[in-house]
């Protein structure tokens, strides 16, 4: 997922993008890329034939930019069946359904002949506002919302033409409705009938929209497109990806970042049989691998069992748990860069302070689908096979790789078995490593697609984790909970530095992922300094990304102060929210009325906890039971109030809400850490890093705030707060704040 | 050569007998539905029905199964069994999946524990959770896994 910076403050740089009458901006890729070279044209069955440069010849009006074109986002077949193509990567947060639903509502189309499907790293399928493809940040609903309802709503003006032409009648005279033009005088014409002459129509430059009051089925609870699929085994995701001939590919990574190899025997590997080679390749951050080539996993594996590898770890930084920590407390002393700055004069004479220090360790991403990527090479050009959320960004860097032009590879995105930010990286770096494969073969005379797979312990070991993190902070208060002053430092790697995110996120040496939930909206007299330290351990955005510690901290040390002065922790809250927050009041009034906080009289050995935080411009707030058994902390129930302006589909924010809540908790419990050893990853799969089971599960009751205002994301917003809340609760069971994750409660 | 009998039909399969039986329903037969997730027994992505006990495919080898009926996700859920389809149509009924990646494990495991149940057998929320703690599921899905077992229960009843 990508930070909050990245989708708060481009947006409003660039909000003049997604007012209707804005001009298109001046600089567009060529939207004649490589769906004209990959020979992509031929798909034409109805009259919207769902591909980028079908109405290339159509009149359509220049103000047009591809991300706005009809025919590349909307197939309507003959029999009236609608595909939408959806410019996001669906792993889970379903947008697959979402933003058809946009789409189909302005469209008038009947919902169920609606599909959809993925797009690619076509230009047409970009995010409108940031003109790269992406799908993190919580953008995705966020920024297509008036893109899809447009795009719906020049459809319908075609379709209407097009019924106006064929009856001669004025298109005023006519209506839409659930896949049909209706005429005046009750005759109908089905949106598939029409197709194919609404294609010959010029695309409308400027139409209105519907108002929100006649919305059918924005707001509407409703299932998934994807849930039958999903529900039989016939969904395939990326790893089921078989093109003829292809090989199976696993990489021996070095046990150490960076490091290369000194002398690799690969006799007994050569000799498994389905082996077809073996390679040795250059992997992420100069570092070398050695791929084995098979038919299958199964003996790609065996392959890779049997390599005899010396490696070289001389020439790289060795990370060490135990030193880092040591080595973070020191930083955490030191000047470093001011992020907020405030008078701490107070501090020293304030009546009342509390010292804190949290330590947050490195988390790994572990989607359930292992990462993998399979390309094919043909002359001109290249194919990728993978659920990215930047496919824009994977295909130039395996074009550099590959030795193409970025037009010259073309990426099929794939259905994802999660993702949580894993599949989009800066450094592109299983898809380069998966090309670098791809190259050695072909080098090898191997012409053969290849389909990289990384094993779950490569997925565990691999790196680009939520870095590990320590917060210090001072406060002084008075009696009444006033805060006087807050000295707070945080320590962590930086995850943009040295992305070519780095100029947008880093601002006088402090990058904005890392402070993001800090401070706001409670308005406290904060100095923020913050150490960069840099470190061979890879570190990427992880579902919520700043907000996975600055919300633990914040919120902690929020319930601190009022257990400290006395107050309950609601209304301290509001007290300090004054007029500034209203979302944060009503998210945080709503859980509070349906959890029946204060009113209600808790089991024995419960108590409850409190948490609100905004990311992504959403805000969540949790009210939740937990208690202690066997000296392991449970999480009972947890109700979420959850402000994210209009809910366009309230089933799926409901899904979003309990996957956070379970990724939140799964920071909390026993094995959420990664750690190293003499530079070593010391966990391999499931076993050493630990993730939640059912039986783990609270129950999750979710309510939204009604609102009509343009929605923000909800991918992400609703882990921050969760662990907060549960941290609360057991520490009005034991009297001591939690201040290290995972929770060790002796 | 190996014998495999895989959703009622019998398959040869040239691999070391090693080989587990994902796999060889995967690599070899082309059945993709049932999924690779850890490869160590400990997520249960892989879960397939050996004579109608749940096992994890990752690690049970292909010599294991000869002799021995194996049922997939493709036949679960493709309306010729009565549990199977229950389940199925409970898994839709309350949009369980999110990126839908373990859910051929959890139907598996799902319409184990429901056959294993005395006919109309109600299983509480502890029941349905020990009988699924063996699959991980990082979407967050658990909840709803939970009513839907409920339900298909239910519907069997």
């Amino acid at each position: 997922m990508l930070p909050e910076a990245f989708s708060v403050e481009l947006p409003r740089a660039l909000q003049h993008l997604i007012e209707r009458d804005a001009p298109a901006p001046a600089t567009l890729m060529s939207r004649r890329s490589f769906l004209k070279l990959a020979g992509a044209g031929g798909l034409a069955l109805g009259v919207f034939p769902l591909n980028a440069i079908a109405q290339d010849g159509a009149a359509k009006p220049a103000a047009l930019k591809p991300t706005q074109q009809p025919s590349a986002f909307l197939h309507i077949a003959p029999d009236g069946v609608v595909t939408v193509a959806v410019n996001r990567l669906e792993f889970g947060q379903g947008i697959l359904t979402a933003l058809p639903m946009i789409l189909a509502e302005e469209l008038d189309a009947d919902w169920s002949k609606v599909r959809s499907r993925h797009g690619s790293n076509d230009p047409a399928y970009a995010d409108p506002l940031f003109g790269v493809h992406l799908t993190g940040g919580s953008n995705s609903i966020k920024n297509s919302f008036t893109q899809y309802r447009e795009l719906g709503a020049r459809a319908r003006q075609m379709l209407l033409s097009a019924a106006a032409a064929r009856w001669n009648v004025d298109a005023a005279t006519l209506q839409t409705r659930s896949g049909q033009v209706v005429a005046a005088d009750g005759r109908t014409l089905g949106y598939g009938e029409l197709a194919e002459a609404a294609m010959a129509v010029p695309v409308p430059d400027k139409v209105a929209l519907k108002d929100a009051k006649d919305f059918r089925l924005i707001g509407q609870p409703t299932s998934r497109l994807d849930a039958r699929a999903k529900s039989s085994g016939r969904q395939d995701f990326g790893l089921d990806v078989r093109l003829p001939g292809q090989l199976t590919a696993l990489v021996a990574h070095p046990p150490v970042f960076g490091a290369r190899l000194r002398s690799v025997d690969d006799g007994a590997a050569r000799a498994i049989k389905g082996v077809k080679t073996v390679l040795r390749v250059p992997v992420d951050r100069g570092g070398e691998g050695v791929a084995v080539l098979a038919d299958g996993y199964w003996a790609a594996k065996l392959g890779r069992d049997a390599l005899r590898l010396d490696w070289d770890t001389t020439a790289v930084d060795k990370v060490d748990s135990a030193r880092q920590l040591a080595q973070y407390r020191q930083l955490a002393g030191e000047p470093g860069a001011r992020h907020f700055d405030a008078d701490m004069a107070p501090l020293a004479k304030a009546p009342r302070h509390i010292d804190a220090e949290f330590v947050f360790p490195y988390l790994a991403h572990t989607p359930m689908e292992p990462l993998n990527c399979t390309v094919r090479m043909a002359a001109g050009g290249a194919e990728l096979w993978v659920g990215s959320q930047l496919p824009g960004l994977d295909g130039a860097a395996a074009a550099r790789v590959l030795g193409l032009k970025p037009e010259q590879v073309k990426v099929h995105v794939q259905m994802a078995g999660g993702g949580f930010g894993r599949r989009g990286v800066p450094s592109s770096d299983y898809v380069v490593e998966a090309c670098e494969v791809a190259k050695a073969a072909r080098a090898a005379g191997l012409d053969a697609p290849v389909q990289l797979v990384w094993s779950r312990e490569d997925d565990v070991r691999g790196g680009y984790y939520r870095p590990m993190h320590l917060h210090r902070a001072r406060i002084g208060f008075d009696s009444k909970g006033k805060v006087l002053a807050w000295d707070h430092v945080i320590v962590g790697q930086s995850i943009t530095a040295g992305t070519l995110f780095e100029g947008s996120m880093i601002k006088n040496g402090v990058d904005t992922t890392a402070v993001e939930g800090m401070r706001d909206p409670y308005a406290l007299p904060m100095r923020l300094t913050v150490h960069h330290p840099k470190l061979n351990v890879p570190v990427l955005w992880w579902r919520s990304v700043g907000s996975t510690h600055t919300a633990f901290v914040m919120e902690t040390l929020i319930d601190d102060i009022a257990r400290n002065t006395r107050q309950d922790p609601v209304a301290y809250r509001l007290q300090l929210f004054g007029d500034r927050a209203p979302r944060h009041r009503a998210a945080l009034q709503l859980a509070v009325d349906k959890s029946g906080y204060g009113k209600r009289a808790l089991a024995a050995g419960r108590a409850w906890g409190v948490a609100v935080h905004e990311s992504f411009e959403s805000v969540v707030a949790y009210v939740v039971e937990a208690s202690i058994r066997n000296g392991q902390p449970v999480l009972h129930r947890a109700t979420a109030g959850v402000h994210c302006n209009l809910a366009v589909n309230p089933r799926t924010i409901e899904a979003q809400v309990e996957g956070g809540a379970l990724m939140g908790l799964s920071m909390c419990l026993p094995g959420a850490a990664i750690t190293l050893k003499d530079g070593e990853v010391e966990q391999r799969n499931f076993d050493g890093f630990a993730l939640p089971r059912i039986g783990d599960m609270p129950e999750v009751a979710v309510h939204i705030v009604p609102s009509a205002d343009p929605p923000t994301g909800m991918g992400e917003p609703g882990l921050p707060p969760l662990a907060p809340a549960f941290a609360n609760a057991l520490a009005r069971l034991t009297g001591k704040p939690l201040r290290e994750m995972p929770f060790k409660l002796a | 050569m190996t014998t495999l009998q895989v959703n009622g039909r019998t398959h040869s399969v040239d691999a070391d007998p090693g080989t587990p039986i994902l796999w060889a329903l995967r690599d070899t037969l082309g059945l993709t539905g049932t999924k690779f997730g850890c490869g160590a027994a400990l997520c249960g992505a892989c879960t397939v029905l050996m004579d109608g006990q749940p096992i994890r495919s990752c690690v049970t080898p292909i010599s294991a199964a000869e002799g021995k009926r194996i049922t997939t996700i493709e036949a679960t859920a493709d309306g010729s069994d009565p549990v199977g389809s229950a389940v199925h149509a409970a898994w839709v009924k309350h949009d369980v999946a999110q990126c839908g990646y373990c859910q051929s494990g959890q139907i598996m495991s799902a319409t184990a524990f429901l056959k294993s149940l005395p006919r109309g057998a109600q299983p509480t929320v502890a029941d349905i959770d020990a009988a699924m703690a063996g699959n991980l599921c990082r979407c967050g899905t658990y909840a709803r896994i939970r009513a839907a077992v409920a339900d298909a229960a239910r519907a069997l009843a």
